[in-house]
């Protein structure tokens, strides 16, 4: 290229970032040294090599790199960002084998109480919470922000906004997971579940997600496309919703800035509901607005049929985004919470039914003309039935909000088999799905590795699946019903001894089709190693293609 | 123009979406949260719930870090099997100064709102440190490490000031004597023990894990499970005054 040669020099994202971070590495070994407890030293202590790490990858990048930045297009075309999404694939894998591990372990903890060794680190308490975020923010959020910096690219045609950015954003959710993860071992906990990690790590996930957002907004802003994509609508609600569920639950006043502990600013009732609100929308909009987005990329893409129903993408959006905010409540039926919030939780979960299946049939009806391809593509096949999985779990949810069912299944492992399909079924499935079509495309291979491995962990995966859900219904509704059994004299029927002693067997089921889904994706990971190591290039057209006249 | 053409307004422009999302979902939780804050019937008049003591907020730190809330619940539901098989329901008056609400969503092992003087300090040891001694059944860990961990009494200040600041009504009295009443709750030869009863009504003061010297984690949390449920004489309790 005979491009003038310009001089080279940092630009002021390199140079700032730099000094930004030399800045915090200084500040986190002051902090290490001034800890009050061994977990926040060492959190301080991991910030400041993360930092100094962080400064020597900006200066070796741009020694390494050429004067010019990667151009926004080449010939025409969008030159596509894709390092951060390898990244984020990568990481996506590895953390979903771990956090799915995990949950083998706490699930045998509970068939087999031995196993918990009498130690604090790998006790069930403070295992569970590795497990949940393992699962849901660390493998589902990687899936995330991996598949919406490449669908915004994509259905923007325009490189993704940012240079650096896109890489601190995954570079620093990555780590928040690591300290979260870690302090959980610690016992370094906020105890609100799906929102356990502490004030430090709470202030780095916002600055990180507030950076995401602006990456992504940009890119959507740049975008030479008219009309954003729906599946685009879906991201941003997911982001920015994120953003004001985790600012709104989680103000706290550390006890001092030298150390890990801080106490929530909400107390009681409040509290409560603000963490079910926060939490049935972590449900609802990292788990459910976030995977279908996905769903409203992939599944046209691989069935290569248009979205089934434009309209309805329309009215399924707002009438979800409205109505899920409202469902928290459900999760306090029967508590000190008043009434009437009780009561508008059941009424709005039982309402969110209809958008819900709104998304199940716009996914499934895409299909329409292209069904035939289940049979040649189990791929495609993993992804219509995470559709199938998203439409049975939203049927249960609002059943189980009546607070008449509620008052059975509450408390019991109904609600984990609830969840499990919801989190194996629907949100499993369609993140498979979509690493299975985004690994190909990002690394530039024709194909995978095997569709035939990619058939047997769907076998495997579905049928853990269901012994995992069926085990957990028994164990459930059995459990629910032995607590309000009454002989004929009055009494009580069961000590609440006897009610775990008759989970026992269940447990087992429930850990045995953990370790299905578990090997499901080990067969997974060895695919989409092979298609990355061995698969074949897929030939680049060297000129833009002339557009039909 | 057709409602969808309408509509290109938020797919063409992605500010006015983001607009929309955020008043779309601000409404549920305005609806839901704001008015707990100040509906006066939303929290019970009831006598007798007083903040932790020292050793109890200590020991209630233990249960929030061992992650107890995930197995237990401590929200007794107006059940009839429930008020049978662990006591009056729940208040929200009982958990007004819990920060953060302890109420779980889980029962792997039963509810402990009312827990609190069901069980002699020797069960509890006993079973905190091997369960299955006591309940063969039971799939619960065993932590006997908490009988190793002393409680540090010249921080817990500390604690209670920072609960103040969030609205925890704690005195200046009771910042200011809060390690010595962290020790006096622990040991009943101790001189400290009348004062101390005088700031925390209804607080037992007993040689909890039964050993000598600085009280242990194992002495905190068994302070804070058998208050649990204990502050609130529903002898008393007018149920009528707060039928909501």
């Amino acid at each position: 290229m005979s491009q003038p040669s310009i001089s080279k020099s940092m630009t002021i994202g390199e140079s700032g970032l730099a000094v930004v971070f030399a800045a915090t590495a200084f500040l986190c070994v002051i902090a290490a040294a001034k800890a009050l407890d061994a977990p926040f030293a060492f959190h301080a202590a991991l910030s400041a090599a993360a930092s100094l790490a962080a400064v020597f990858c900006i200066v070796n990048r741009y020694f390494e790199r050429p004067a010019a930045l990667p151009p926004a297009e080449i010939n025409g075309r969008p030159n596509y960002n894709m390092g951060p999404i390898k990244f984020s694939s990568f990481m996506a894998m590895f953390w979903g084998i771990a956090g799915f591990l995990v949950g083998l372990i706490i699930a045998s903890q509970l068939a087999w109480p031995a196993l918990n060794f009498d130690l604090p680190w790998i006790q069930f308490g403070r295992l569970r919470p590795l497990h949940t975020s393992a699962v849901i923010f660390a493998f589902g959020g990687n899936v995330l922000i991996a598949t919406s910096f490449y669908v915004v690219q994509k259905s923007c045609r325009v490189r993704l906004a940012g240079d650096l950015a896109p890489w601190f954003v995954v570079l620093g959710y990555n780590f928040f997971i690591l300290v979260a993860g870690t302090g959980y071992l610690l016992g370094v906990t906020q105890s609100k579940e799906y929102a356990e990690p502490e004030w430090y790590a709470d202030l780095w996930l916002t600055i990180v997600w507030v950076v995401y957002l602006l990456v992504f907004l940009v890119t959507v802003i740049k975008r030479k496309e008219p009309h954003i994509f729906v599946a685009n609508w879906f991201y941003l609600a997911f982001i920015v919703t994120i953003a004001v569920l985790h600012l709104g639950n989680n103000p706290a006043l550390p006890v001092s800035v030298f150390g890990s502990k801080s106490y929530v600013a909400w107390g009681g009732i409040q509290d409560a509901m603000f963490q079910w609100w926060y939490g049935h929308n972590a449900v609802g909009f990292f788990l459910t607005a976030g995977f279908l987005a996905i769903m409203y990329y992939f599944i046209p893409k691989r069935a290569d049929r248009p979205i089934y129903s434009y309209r309805l993408s329309i009215i399924h959006f707002w009438a979800l985004i409205f109505l899920y905010i409202w469902a928290g409540p459900h999760h306090l039926h029967y508590t000190a919470l008043p009434d009437w919030t009780q009561t508008l939780g059941m009424t709005f979960s039982i309402m969110l039914w209809m958008p819900s299946w709104g998304g199940m049939i716009n996914g499934l009806m895409t299909l329409s003309g292209a069904w035939d391809k289940l049979r040649t593509d189990p791929v495609l096949r993993m992804l219509v039935v995470s559709v199938a999985f998203y439409g049975m779990s939203t049927f249960e949810g609002p059943m189980m909000s009546i607070k008449v069912v509620n008052s059975l299944s509450h408390y019991t492992d109904w609600t984990i088999g609830h969840v499990h399909s919801g989190a194996l079924g629907w949100v499993g499935f369609v993140s498979f799905g979509a690493l299975y079509c985004l690994v190909p495309w990002a690394w530039n291979r024709k194909g995978l590795y095997s569709l035939k491995l990619v058939n047997w962990h769907f076998w495997v995966a579905t049928l853990g699946i269901v012994l995992y859900i069926s085990a957990m219904w028994v164990s459930g509704i059995l459990q629910g019903l032995m607590w309000r059994a009454y002989t004929s004299l009055g009494f009580l029927e069961y000590s609440f001894i006897e009610t775990v002693e008759a989970m026992h067997p269940f447990y087992i089921i429930r850990a045995a089709g953990g370790g299905l889904f578990l090997i499901g994706s080990l067969i997974m990971a060895y695919n989409l190693w092979m298609t990355v190591r061995v698969g074949e290039a897929e030939v680049q057209m060297p000129v833009a293609l002339q557009p039909a006249e | 123009m057709s409602f969808w053409t309408r509509h290109q307004v938020f797919e063409k422009n992605s500010i006015i979406l983001i607009v929309g999302i955020l008043l779309v979902i601000a409404i549920g939780g305005l609806v839901e949260i704001t008015p707990l804050f100040y509906l006066k019937s939303t929290i019970e008049k009831v006598d007798g719930v007083r903040p932790y003591t020292p050793l109890e907020l200590a020991g209630r730190n233990v249960y929030v870090r061992e992650g107890c809330y995930l197995c237990h619940s401590q929200m007794v539901r107006p059940l009839r099997d429930e008020v049978e098989r662990y006591g009056h329901f729940s208040l929200a008056a009982e958990s007004m100064f819990d920060h953060p609400f302890q109420w779980g969503s889980k029962r792997t092992g039963p509810d402990l709102a009312r827990v609190g003087a069901k069980y002699s300090d020797d069960w509890h040891v006993t079973h905190l440190i091997n369960p299955r001694a006591i309940v063969p059944q039971s799939v619960m860990p065993g932590y006997p490490f908490l009988s190793q961990n002393e409680v540090d009494p010249g921080t817990i200040a500390d604690h209670m000031r920072t609960l103040r600041t969030v609205g925890v009504p704690y005195t200046d009295d009771q910042i200011a004597n809060a390690g010595a009443d962290l020790k006096a709750q622990a040991d009943p030869d101790n001189a400290g023990g009348d004062a101390f009863s005088k700031r925390y009504a209804k607080a037992v003061v007993r040689n909890f894990d039964g050993k000598t010297g600085t009280p242990t984690e194992m002495d905190a949390l068994i302070a804070y499970l058998q208050m649990l449920g204990t502050l609130v004489d529903f002898k008393i309790y007018n149920e009528k005054a707060n039928l909501r």
